[in-house]
């Protein structure tokens, strides 16, 4: 036995790992793009995104075509001006407004005909309201606003005379964990989970692919190293960064963006272990399938930043999607961790929704770490 | 010339001689656009609900029965006390409970407003808000309904509401033009963004700077490969979102492949800049992700860019992604032509400019 070999063995497996650690940490510190994807990523993501992501239409250019101005006109008119969501423009004719809703300068129209305030009296004065449909979801927000307002009125105005109320039925919505539908809440923890899928996966998937490449892997396969002390020498120092970059988020959420946190941050971190376990699992194995770096940083790409866009529930309802696709949505991890974030930050700890979501990100990391071990078998081909 | 297409073909070569490369450039890009083509919607469809009703008149039997009736909502359970309101939001079991007052039945008959309660999940705040506004239709009908069967007088002005360019208001007109820029961009930019970085990784780079080939060769022997799968990618995706999704494609192909051309050159642009700035093809891919996440967000693919803070608004200004969702969503839904498509031509085409410019640049002058 040589004398290197009487030291790699005298100092047993933990020694090996900490050797094969020290490694990974060293080539972390040499390439500091590891930790620019840990921790400089999500922070910018977090910052572009919790400030350009929005869903709350406010200030839309809207405008008001009145042919034949009035008392009633111009007090319907007026319940424009003062609305948060409108940014209103007159124009005379409705030529004009359909001109300039088809150079998109508003948004839609609202057309008071000449014969208004005429047929107030009898009931069933159309008020003409065309919205563009190309952003069928900004148009329906449109189209709702603009409901509310004309309702409005027209209580108001049956009030000021005397008159039965017009509505017979009066809706009291009442929004729990979110009263005043701040679309921030939801949207920043879902953008957690989409980041950190993003820095999970990528931080790891070139990792083995990179040393398939260089030759390093066959290098490591001649020595005593075994399996399981390659990937978790792969898996400590980048689950560690992921952990770093996990706690700067939420502390963006809560005191960059104003996202209340009620449940606990025990909690927190320990869906986030698992989660980020599943995130990292996912890397190894893209990267251990792919073996060399084009292929995998491509599969890494589309196998997980846009599901986890799309697929997670973050910004679509899931409810909504067909069945075939509802099922595929099982198999995406940030599904269960935004359904994890969004209670934990907005609700507080309820199990009904923890216990479930908790579980599937168990399975998961096990599913994936599990292939990944099968696949990064000691072998060349 | 020769020498040009002789690297051309070299770098088709490279990409799609393997057969992994081959199938993660043709078959996710389809695939996804299935799946997101589906999944991506803004509108909702059985959105599970449960029922409180403390009336059991007729008169609430039918306002429930529309509920039920409706393709948005699936009625899921019928609670016979408040106290599983909670159990059932809390674990997300329903996004929405309807609790109808008791004396809702009374004050319809005697013409007071009768309360209808919505208990909403605010943790979805988007599908809280467009819940709403579904409720809010269905009850405004049921309203007006009730009204004339009952000889009440109608309200004294009706919104007549309709929608231009997309009158159903179905949002998959919306989003599968969308998933057009948003696949063709994802496609090119990873075909793109690696050559360079491999090349200097390799260190075959440096051969290929001692060639005769000029920077501008190497830029046309880079370029043309992406841009050849870009316009062939999105070729694809067109036939499918016209005749697998039926959005209807109301204006021109010139207007629409002049974009496309415009948008993969800028997109080409960057993904080169990006590769000829990296030392690796892990720094290649990192910047290839940096560009490309916020770009795809920030795009207005999802949300609206109005929506946006001001000084997000002008970041988006760099984006070329941006400017063609304007293109496909014009000529796809409005029918646009050239003309009124020429303020996004030319923001892409000078990003095409400045980014190929930028890399030819630094093809010589990063040598290490």
């Amino acid at each position: 036995m040589s004398e290197k070999a009487q030291i790699l063995s005298g100092a047993g497996s933990l020694g090996r790992l900490n050797g094969l650690l020290r490694k990974e940490f060293a080539q972390i510190a040499r390439d500091p793009s590891s930790i620019a994807i840990a921790f400089l990523l999500p922070a910018m993501l977090l910052l572009i995104f919790g400030y350009g992501v929005s869903l709350d239409a406010k200030n839309v250019p809207l405008a008001l075509v009145v042919e034949k101005p009035g008392a009633a006109a111009a007090s319907f008119t007026a319940s424009f001006m003062h609305s948060p969501y409108f940014r209103p423009r007159r124009f005379l004719t409705i030529e004009k407004a359909e001109r300039a809703m088809a150079a998109r300068e508003v948004e839609g129209i609202v057309w008071l005909r000449a014969d208004f305030t005429r047929r107030l009296a009898a009931g069933g004065a159309p008020i003409g309201v065309i919205v563009n449909g190309v952003d069928a979801n900004d148009a329906r927000l449109i189209e709702g606003y603009l409901q509310q307002i004309s309702a409005g009125w027209i209580t108001a105005r049956a009030e000021d005379r005397g008159m039965p109320a017009p509505m017979p039925i009066r809706v009291q919505p009442r929004v729990w964990f979110n009263p005043s539908l701040r679309s921030r809440n939801t949207l920043v923890p879902g953008l957690i989970a989409i980041i950190m899928t993003l820095s999970g996966a990528l931080l790891t998937a070139m990792v083995i692919a990179r040393e398939w490449e260089r030759g390093t892997m066959e290098a490591l396969m001649v020595t005593r190293v075994s399996i399981h002390e390659i990937l978790l020498a792969k898996l400590i120092p980048y689950f560690t960064l992921g952990m770093g970059g996990m706690a700067a988020s939420v502390a963006m959420a809560v005191w960059l963006f104003g996202v209340p946190l009620h449940g606990s941050l025990l909690l927190l971190a320990a869906a986030s272990a698992l989660f980020l376990l599943a995130a990292l699992g996912m890397g190894l194995l893209i990267s251990s399938f792919a073996r060399n770096q084009f292929v995998a940083g491509q599969i890494a790409i589309i196998a997980t930043f846009l599901p986890a866009f799309i697929l997670s529930g973050f910004l679509f309802n899931i409810d909504s999607m067909p069945a075939p696709i509802q099922a595929i949505t099982y198999l995406i991890a940030a599904r269960y961790f935004v359904a994890i974030l969004q209670t934990v930050f907005l609700a507080g700890d309820l199990w009904s929704v923890i216990l479930p979501n908790m579980a599937a990100l168990a399975l998961m990391a096990l599913l994936f770490l599990g292939a990944a071990r099968l696949l990064a078998r000691k072998r060349l081909d | 010339m020769r020498r040009v297409l002789a690297l051309v073909v070299k770098e088709l070569l490279a990409v799609l001689k393997d057969a992994k490369s081959r199938v993660v450039l043709i078959g996710p890009p389809l695939i996804q656009l299935i799946v997101f083509g589906y999944a991506a919607t803004f509108d909702l469809n059985h959105v599970p609900f449960a029922v409180y009703d403390e009336d059991r008149s007729a008169a609430s039997r039918d306002l429930l029965a529309r509920f039920a009736g409706s393709p948005a909502f699936s009625e899921r359970a019928r609670l016979q006390s408040a106290r599983r309101i909670a159990r059932l939001i809390d674990a997300r079991e329903v996004a929405l409970v309807l609790v109808i007052d008791p004396r809702f039945s009374r004050d319809l008959f005697s013409r007071r407003p009768a309360p209808v309660e919505l208990i909403l999940d605010g943790r979805q705040s988007n599908t809280a808000l467009l819940i709403l506004g579904y409720a809010n239709e269905i009850v405004t009908a049921f309203s007006e309904e009730w009204m004339r069967a009952h000889g009440g007088k109608e309200p004294a002005a009706l919104l007549d509401m309709r929608a231009r360019y997309n009158p159903p208001l179905d949002s998959r007109w919306f989003i599968v033009p969308g998933i057009v820029a948003l696949l063709t961009q994802v496609v090119t930019l990873l075909v793109v963004a690696l050559t360079v970085a491999r090349e200097r990784e390799m260190g075959t780079f440096d051969q290929l700077l001692v060639t005769p080939l000029s920077p501008f060769d190497i830029l046309l022997g880079k370029g043309l490969p992406g841009l050849l799968i870009g316009l062939v990618e999105a070729t694809l995706i067109i036939l499918a979102a016209v005749w697998w999704f039926g959005v209807p494609l109301r204006g021109g192909l010139m207007p629409l492949y002049f974009g496309l051309l415009v948008f993969v050159l800028a997109v080409v642009g960057i993904g080169l800049m990006l590769s000829s700035l990296a030392l690796t093809q892990q720094q290649a891919l990192l910047g290839a992700f940096l560009f490309m996440v916020p770009s795809i967000i920030l795009s207005g693919f999802a949300t609206p860019i109005a929506n946006m803070p001001q000084a997000v608004q002008d970041l988006t200004l760099i984006n070329p992604m941006r400017y063609f969702l304007v293109v496909v969503r014009g000529v796809f839904l409005e029918g646009a032509g050239f003309s009124a498509l020429l303020p996004q031509y030319w923001p892409m085409a000078a990003i095409a400019f400045f980014t190929l410019l930028a890399a030819a640049w630094l093809f010589r002058r990063r040598v290490y």
